[in-house]
């Protein structure tokens, strides 16, 4: 185990060439999702990223819990755990703190990972285990065949709630913000280069990331982001977050987000009342302003953002359990069992 | 002054009772440290309230502590007590149903005044009246004795209150001849960093121990010679410390890293404090957000090539019943000790019980085998663990340790074992990628490959849907399924061929065979021996082995004309016993959070007897 595990070390040494093409990471098992699904999209931009990232696929581990898209593990041809319902976070963090050397992802869905899995989550982001957690969020719950999810839209008809539901919806990058994340970062299926872009991030942060993907089930809920990706209307309906940059949004590039107080508001570029200057900019790394830019979420009047809302540096769980084992090494010696038991109190009879 | 007597005595019991915050525990583990140390046999019982600081002055908040000890061997914490320390009413209260007609009370009398009496229900001052007139009684004013021997050291009264514990053991220790340097000792390192504490402690317990030697009070005291045990070298331990060290050792011999995910529940929290300690013996300890986080990060990290362990009791163990069956799917080593409580739901926290037997063999959806081994007194749980890790290892399979809320908290005197020879339990990690299949079969022992994430060539996915025979794919065939099902059925089945026969105790044909588990055998053990010594020809047959069973089981139950299983719970492994073996096997039965007492099981064996 320790010869293998410097093997492995050694593999991935920064500048070693992997030449991996996006085929290299596809499973001989035939994908299942409903033709049209929107897993389908996101399954093709994780495979196309893992070439560039770096990172030899035999030491790349996916796992998920249950539901439509934690069959993501079979379809990738790395090490994968399909675990169970909400467990995902768990598992991984398990998997981990293990071997910390592996590259870890959770493929999660709005169901696993906020309803039955919620509080796993939580304690993941707060614990900052490097992982890397993709939530699919379809507002819907698919494997079980269209009741409503704890991401639905409140009023939603479904067959569990044929007279709307009745929950408030969570808004899971504000949710991932209050758990003291420190990636939160949220994209969509139907916008490949944005999504492989936001993987790459995530990948590249250390600490656990959050990246929320819309993604349409265009059985049981199809359309729920059409506004945010229908050429007539998404220009008007999204801003993207980048860091630095102030927060442009439209067709004509003419409307901005302005900090009223604490409230974020729309304004118009065109009347030359306001410039480009008056906007906010954003920063990845200022905690309170990500908490203001997560709010927009469920705001009808507010684009909805997308992008990352969050990027910070926080000791990461695994590399302060290793400080621990060095301190714990370094003032009471390598374990030795047999001294253990012979230690303390002994008596002898003859 | 009167010299004082010394008496031997082959064996004792005595048992330190009072408030929740009196601190007896603490004085009776000081004492048991002190008596293993000397050499004696002992047994010991911690009976505490779920309230950390239970109503003060009131039954419910009674706290106690007892250890049986003797130059002799010594099985049970002891059936009743010679010697009672009752720290005030409610304690005596509680307590003096376990004391021997004729034994001995020493009371504080501060703890008798009438608001103490009035808490604990008493109309009249027993220490007054005539109702303690079979026993004998020594009232001391424990209280106001140790407020003196503290007066020079102005001390807050809280402070002063918390030490009275300590005049109560050095009393003891007068009292049977035990030397004071062991707990000074302890005293010493576990308060370096508060002198004021320390010194405390150290002038109450002289002071309770020139009291004994002083006071015209006591006439007696007691010797017990070391016990004849055998040859070697001991140290005292509780069961759970002796799991965590199994758990250790373990994997210290597998020379993989041990991950144990884990979240605090009474009475399994200390295995967890246990490990948190010694990060040094590639030891993890994850203190999870809940059990079911405790049980699935420990299989992830069996998936990594950890050795996953979780420890937990009763309610927890519910918990985790999902994941175990994940466990049983993807076949990987784990290890899970359900530290039983008294239950069902919350039940009784601090309580000992049996009542899980029948959840750990069969408590999850689908037919899904797991091994389970008991350990059967406090220092055996490290082999119990040890026998574990290695079937988990070794047959890639999660396994279930049975212990218990009396085991856990009780110790005994431990012959340590020679660490060298503790059977080698290497995994044999999968590394060549050549016909490499996830759930191709060892041919002798059904176990599937552990091939770890970090090794090339042998990316693969597991998961909790039914896997293709040798391709470990996901697959719905009815005849694949069926396969899948009698495949894992057997490969726990075959453990039976790799563990040692089952050994009579006694002889090995007669009238009764009481057959036991788990903790109830130091009770077993006694009762069996008093009848024994009778001329009795009962014998004992304790399973470390729940499932799978040893293969000599039923023909040892054959050779017996009447089987007795004495169980703390309604009729558990009796149930299994009957089904397998297909006897008319005798219940005897017990749920009062409390283990047999070995009269309890002599009185039935007595009764099966005298039916013959």
């Amino acid at each position: 185990m320790n010869n293998l595990i410097e093997n492995i070390s050694l593999q991935s040494q920064p500048g070693s060439k992997l030449k991996y093409t996006a085929k290299d990471f596809q499973s001989d098992q035939e994908v299942r999702w409903c033709p049209g699904c929107g897993d389908y999209s996101i399954l093709a931009q994780a495979q196309r990223i893992m070439p560039d990232i770096g990172i030899p696929k035999h030491q790349i581990v996916f796992v998920s819990g249950i539901g439509c898209s934690s069959r993501f593990p079979y379809y990738m041809d790395t090490y994968g755990f399909h675990g169970i319902h909400g467990r995902a976070t768990a598992i991984a963090s398990g998997v981990k703190l293990a071997q910390p050397d592996l590259s870890v992802w959770v493929v999660t869905g709005d169901g696993d990972g906020m309803s039955i899995g919620g509080n796993h989550l939580i304690h993941l982001l707060r614990r900052n285990i490097d992982v890397n957690v993709l939530l699919f969020n379809n507002q819907i719950y698919g494997l079980t065949k269209g009741q409503y999810s704890p991401t639905s839209e409140k009023g939603k008809i479904t067959k569990s709630t044929p007279y709307g539901s009745l929950d408030y919806p969570f808004n899971p990058a504000s949710l991932a913000l209050g758990a003291s994340a420190t990636f939160v970062a949220r994209t969509l299926d139907r916008d490949p280069k944005h999504l492989q872009s936001i993987l790459k991030r995530a990948h590249d942060h250390k600490g656990t990331s959050f990246v929320e993907i819309y993604q349409n089930c265009n059985v049981f809920n199809d359309g729920a982001f059409l506004q945010f990706t229908e050429k007539e209307t998404k220009d008007d309906s999204v801003i993207y977050l980048e860091h630095g940059k102030p927060l442009v949004f439209g067709k004509e590039k003419d409307k901005g987000i302005r900090l009223n107080g604490f409230s974020p508001e729309v304004v118009s570029l065109k009347d030359g009342k306001v410039s480009i200057h008056d906007l906010l900019v954003h920063n990845e790394t200022d905690t309170t302003l990500s908490f203001i830019l997560a709010d927009m979420t469920y705001h009808s009047h507010m684009p909805r953002p997308l992008g990352v809302f969050l990027s910070i540096e926080r000791p990461t769980y695994e590399s302060e359990m290793q400080r621990q084992i060095e301190f714990a090494k370094e003032k009471r010696g390598e374990g030795n069992m047999a001294k253990l038991l012979n230690s303390g109190e002994t008596w002898t009879i003859q | 002054m009167e010299e004082k007597k010394l008496r031997n005595l082959d064996e004792a019991t005595i048992r330190f009772a009072g408030d929740s915050g009196d601190g007896m525990q603490l004085a009776g583990t000081q004492f048991t440290n002190t008596t293993a140390i000397l050499g004696n046999d002992l047994s010991t019982l911690p009976d505490y309230p779920a309230e950390i600081r239970a109503p003060q002055g009131t039954t419910s908040g009674v706290s106690g502590f007892q250890i049986h000890f003797g130059s002799t061997e010594i099985n049970t914490p002891g059936d009743s007590c010679d010697m009672l320390v009752a720290m005030n009413a409610a304690a005596l209260k509680v307590n003096l149903p376990s004391l021997i007609k004729g034994g001995s009370i020493i009371a504080n009398t501060d703890g008798f005044n009438d608001k103490n009496l009035k808490l604990a229900g008493y109309s009249s001052n027993p220490l007054k009246d005539e109702s303690l007139s079979t026993y004998q009684v020594f009232e001391v004013d424990i209280t106001k004795l140790t407020i003196t021997s503290l007066q020079e050291m102005n001390l807050s009264s809280k402070l002063v209150d918390r030490s009275k514990n300590f005049f109560a053991l050095g009393m003891m220790y007068w009292l049977y001849d035990r030397p004071l340097e062991p707990t000074l000792k302890w005293l010493a390192e576990k308060f370096a960093d508060k002198p004021d504490i320390r010194e405390a402690n150290i002038r109450v317990l002289k002071a309770g121990w020139n009291y004994g030697e002083t006071t015209e009070l006591f006439k007696v005291r007691y010797a017990v010679a070391p016990a004849r045990l055998a040859p070697g070298k001991y140290r005292n331990i509780t069961g759970n410390q002796a799991t965590a060290w199994g758990l250790m050792a373990a994997a210290q011999k597998a020379k993989i890293d041990l991950f144990l995910g884990s979240y605090p529940i009474t009475p399994a929290s200390d295995i967890l404090h246990e490990l948190s300690i010694y990060k040094n013996f590639r030891v993890k300890t994850f203190q999870a957000e809940d059990e079911i986080a405790g049980i699935t990060s420990a299989i992830g990290a069996s998936f990594a090539g950890a050795l996953g362990a979780t420890t937990t009791s009763g309610p927890g163990f519910s918990l985790k019943t999902e994941a175990l069956g994940l466990a049983v799917m993807v076949e990987l080593p784990l290890v899970v000790v359900n530290v039983q409580r008294g239950g069902p739901s919350t039940g009784l926290p601090t309580k000992t019980e049996q009542a899980d037997l029948l959840q750990a063999l069969y408590g999850r959806n689908g037919e899904a085998p797991i091994p389970v081994i008991a350990a059967a007194t406090p220092s055996d749980c490290f082999n119990a663990i040890y026998e574990s890790v290695r079937i988990a290892i070794k047959y890639m399979t999660p396994v279930i340790c049975l212990t218990d809320g009396y085991l856990g908290n009780g110790s005994e005197p431990w012959f340590i074992p020679d660490y060298e020879k503790l059977p080698d339990i290497s995994p044999h990690f999968r590394t060549d990628p050549e016909g490499f299949f996830p759930y191709e079969r060892d041919a002798v022992t059904l176990a599937r490959p552990w091939a770890i994430p970090g090794t090339p060539g042998l990316e693969h996915r597991i998961g909790g849907l039914e896997k293709q025979n040798i391709s470990g794919n996901i697959n719905y065939e009815p005849e694949n399924h069926e396969l899948m099902v009698h495949l894992r059925s057997e490969k726990v089945a075959r453990i039976a061929n790799d563990i040692p026969p089952a050994e009579v105790e006694g002889d090995q044909q007669g009238d009764v065979l009481v057959v036991g588990w788990g903790s109830t055998y130091g009770a077993i053990k006694t009762a069996v021996q008093r009848h024994r010594a009778k001329g009795h020809r009962v014998s004992l047959l304790h399973l470390r082995y729940l499932n799978p069973m040893q293969k000599n089981i039923g023909e040892i139950i054959s050779r017996f004309k009447t089987i007795l299983v004495p169980e703390l719970n309604l009729g558990q492994l009796i149930k299994i016993i009957r089904a397998n073996y297909l006897v008319p096997a005798v219940g005897l039965n017990k749920v009062q959070g409390a283990p047999f007492l070995a009269e309890e099981i002599e009185l039935k064996i007595d009764e099966l007897i005298k039916g013959h």
